[in-house]
């Protein structure tokens, strides 16, 4: 028996000998370091590479030497990785692997910079902070509809379905009523309903979650697109001219260089996303409600023996859920875009991705979805200077990251316990 | 790890012996006689062939439940045309003054929808000629063939305890390799078809192999994988479009160059009906899957392992390399749906989005088809003729297409739990009922 299964145990290998986790990512980290430096120096040209802090050309800027710019931080990720392979403290790991994957990207901006046709070898820091918030922000809602979900113990595969609708009744009840708070209120109620039919099913008839949450996004698909063109096109005055929500300006915050402009001259759901990851990850780890929800998704069994109503914590988990994801939809529709057919596009299993390689974690929900909105905007602006660098490729880039995450290259992710598993009292 | 297991039935996972009537009459009247009695003439369960059909007709069997599903997706389906027609949530202002002109509008709205839905997948009464006549049938088979192998990838999978959400990028594999033969390679006719067909299947093997080495390795989940490879195959599809060699010279938006005749399915009933032998393949691959399924060593192992992993280990099945087989041949199946709609008569070259739902639609095509292999061809069929009759509804009756995948989602959401539908319609329990589709297993 034993013997059967180490050969076939179907788990993580254990960190073992010489080769622990930390010098398996320090050794690539020398890796990915050494192709910054020798790679893309090589390729860099020596046209300064400008790091402008405003939304063009003009203005202070960081600048530097292109090529000297890539050997640089190329060999600053070098060092960073012969760090973590000498060996170093735990508590430094993440903080150096930062440093690292950041000393990798630099160098490889750098080329990109110095390498774009003349004139345009710059980097505008604002456009790029801002995009990367405006991009993340479906995500951030996503993932946390995903974190308010997953943590009771129910897997939401919905989040696309969920923001579709969102955005869908935002759009909708928005310009019936000509309110843009009509419509953030419809638009949470849309998420919910999404949810409700997912609750119902998942806890009620014990329908595979997985299972559930594919339909319902191929549901939502179908729903707001049939809506869409029997009511949206024909009259799209009337029915798809939802007003939008203005930006505020928030007095002093604003005027700090660079984070000012793109993040406190934002709209509500900017403000109300980095609110949402704050409170959640308060209300997750130091309040009742927070242990009662990682309770029953790790052990419901026990949660329920200390009374504990599990049943009904999942529900209202799920429920909530829908209303951020909801919510989430409707910072396309209340602020950016009238709404279009399958307007999402994936972002709701980006969304998911973000989750995941954020560990079921608020905050890491957060960052993940940050770097996903950073890997878009790059592909942008890429584009905009015409770079050799497919953007399709810079479009995988989450996806991958996820796939190597959950593969346990990059740190093991673990779900909750009881994640996906229905709970039957009794 | 307690509540593991709902107390509603285990999974499905037999192989296919559903012959409602004869396992009911046995139930009902033969349970307390002892079976077999050689000797008497006359078994007490001689008139129950009828009676138990008619007993059975309103129990919970997988047959009323598709039914009855498919039935309760047509009224919602109707609820949300009536809704989205301004003229006739008009006659509803004055509902209790004149309720006729509401119930009328209504129900030529619907019946109108549905109608040409019908005589789009099925028959059309006003047709004539030979050509006229078949040419629904002729795209029902047309939509079909593609969802019965990404039916039957998903199915594989599932029974293997796998849940392949990855039909979608292992078809747009399929699609590019298959493609790529199909207008790179030059070869003779025959051979060149089997070329490309293969090449989609290698291609679909390929995509399928990854998250089934990640899972035997490293145990990373399958969902999560196959939905992230789904869109990394996607980007890969657009970027690979617009490359030299690849695009059409001819053109400035995204196409490729179209396929060599010789690489493509020949069609079955002439060069007007779009119905091509994909269908054919589609048959022999279901015939295939069963087979292989219910009669080969690798398909014991499969369900054995699908059944239950640490039980199949300790009676000697290597688990590891059941889970990389059953996601290989997942992926050549799905592999081959793409082949099938590229080389088939839907396109002839690759465009972005090709490759339409068919991976998701797999999904839910297995489903429905309680993932049994005939039972995902039968699903596959229905599916392709919501599509068929989808495409004239919009047409004639100008009710939007999506209105075909609002029925599809929603049959199988009632599909998926029977028990709703029973309590709708107060039905009997069935002896012999395992409708529980889903396996209940988490990330």
């Amino acid at each position: 028996m034993s013997t059967m299964a180490v050969e076939d145990v179907a788990v993580a290998p254990v960190d073992e000998g010489f080769w622990t986790r930390t010098r398996k990512v320090g050794s690539v980290l020398v890796g990915l370091g050494l192709v910054g430096a020798v790679l893309f120096g090589s390729l860099a040209t020596g046209e300064q590479a400008r790091f402008t802090l405003s939304e063009d050309s003009a203005g202070a800027a960081l600048s530097i030497h292109g090529t000297l710019g890539a050997v640089l931080f190329g060999l600053v990720a070098v060092a960073t990785g012969a760090a973590m392979l000498v060996g170093l403290p735990k508590r430094w790991f993440t903080l150096v692997l930062g440093v690292g994957l950041v000393g990798f990207v630099l160098s490889f901006l750098c080329w990109q910079i110095s390498d774009a046709q003349p004139g345009q070898n710059f980097m505008p820091l604002v456009n790029i902070v801002r995009g990367t918030f405006i991009l993340a922000l479906p995500l951030i809602f996503g993932a946390l509809a995903g974190v308010l979900c997953e943590r009771s113990g129910v897997v939401n595969v919905a989040i696309e379905g969920q923001l579709l609708m969102g955005a869908f009744s935002g759009a909708l009840f928005g310009s019936i009523s000509g309110s843009v708070w009509v419509g953030l209120v419809a638009a949470a109620l849309g998420g919910a309903f999404i949810s409700l039919l997912l609750a119902v099913f998942a806890i009620r008839y014990l329908v595979d979650q997985v299972v559930m949450g594919i339909v319902l996004n191929l549901l939502a698909v179908g729903v707001t697109g049939f809506l869409y063109e029997r009511l949206m096109q024909t009259d799209a005055a009337r029915y798809n001219s939802a007003p939008r929500f203005s930006n505020w300006e928030i007095p002093l915050l604003s005027d700090i260089p660079l984070l000012g402009p793109a993040l406190f001259r934002g709209n509500i759901f900017l403000y109300l996303g980095l609110l949402l990851v704050l409170v959640l990850h308060i209300a997750l780890f130091r309040t009742r409600w927070g242990l009662r929800t990682r309770s029953v998704g790790e052990h419901p069994t026990a949660a329920d023996t200390l009374g504990v109503k599990v049943l009904r914590v999942r529900y209202r988990n799920v429920l909530l859920a829908g209303v951020v994801a909801g919510i989430g939809g409707a910072s396309y529709t209340l602020a950016l875009y009238s709404f279009t057919k399958n307007m999402i596009g994936g972002k709701g299993f980006i969304a998911l991705a973000a989750l995941i390689f954020g560990r079921w974690s608020p905050t890491g929900a957060l960052l993940a979805a940050l770097f996903f909105g950073f890997a878009d905007q790059l592909g942008t602006y890429l584009g905009a200077i015409n770079s050799i660098i497919p953007s399709q490729f810079l479009a995988m880039l989450p996806y991958l990251a996820t796939i190597l995450a959950v593969a346990g290259l990059v740190g093991r992710v673990r779900a909750p316990a009881a994640d996906g598993k229905p709970y039957i009292k009794g | 790890m307690s509540n593991a297991v709902p107390p509603s039935g285990s999974p499905d996972k037999e192989p296919a012996t559903e012959t409602p009537a004869a396992r009911t009459a046995l139930g009902t009247t033969g349970s307390a006689e002892p079976a077999t009695t050689p000797g008497s003439p006359e078994p007490p369960r001689r008139p129950s062939l009828g009676q138990a059909f008619l007993e059975n007709l309103w129990a919970a069997n997988t047959f009323t439940v598709t039914l009855l599903s498919l039935f309760l997706a047509m009224v919602v389906g109707a609820v949300l045309m009536i809704v989205s027609d301004p003229e006739v949530v008009a006659t509803y202002s004055y509902f209790t003054a004149r309720p006729g002109d509401a119930l009328q509008a209504s129900w030529a709205l619907v019946s109108d929808a549905y109608a040409n839905m019908f005589r789009g997948a099925v028959f059309d009464p006003g047709a004539v000629g030979f050509q006229a006549a078949m040419s629904p049938i002729s795209e029902t088979l047309t939509y079909t063939a593609p969802l019965v192998f990404t039916g039957l990838s998903v199915a594989l999978a599932f029974r293997g305890g796998l849940f392949n959400i990855g039909a979608q990028g292992q078809a747009t594999m399929g699609v590019i390799l298959a493609a790529l033969a199909g207008f790179l390679l030059p070869l003779p006719p025959g051979l060149h078809l089997a070329v490309a067909v293969l090449a989609g299947a290698l291609g679909g093997a390929i995509w399928g192999f990854i998250p089934g080495i990640l899972k035997a390795r490293t145990g990373a989940h399958e969902v999560i994988n196959t939905i992230m490879l789904n869109y990394i195959a996607m980007y890969f599809l657009t970027w690979l479009i617009v490359q030299n060699g690849v695009q059409d010279p001819n053109r400035t938006d995204a196409i490729s160059r179209p396929v060599d005749a010789s690489a493509q399915l020949p069609r079955l009933f002439g060069d007007t009906l779009r119905a091509h032998s994909g269908i054919i393949l589609a048959v022999l691959a279901t015939w295939a899957v069963a087979w292989l399924l219910n009669r080969s060593t690798l398909g014991f192992e499969l369900r054995a392992v699908g059944a239950n992993p640490d039980a199949a280990r300790t009676a000697g099945i290597s688990v590891t390399r059941t889970y990389v087989l059953i996601m290989v041949f997942a992926g050549v199946l799905a592999g081959l749906g793409g082949s099938t709609m590229v080389l088939g008569s839907t396109a002839t070259a690759l465009t972005p989005l090709i490759v339409a739902q068919i991976g998701f639609d797999g999904i839910l095509v297995a489903l429905l088809g309680r993932v049994k292999p005939w039972g995902v061809a039968l699903a596959a069929l229905l599916f392709g003729a919501l599509q068929a009759g989808g495409n004239r509804m919009q047409s004639y009756a100008g009710i939007s297409l999506e209105l075909g995948t609002v029925l599809q989602a929603l049959i199988v959401i009632f599909i998926a739990a029977p028990a709703l539908v029973k309590a709708i319609f107060q039905l009997r329990a069935a002896r012999a009922a395992r409708l529980q589709t889903s396996l209940a297993k988490g990330w």
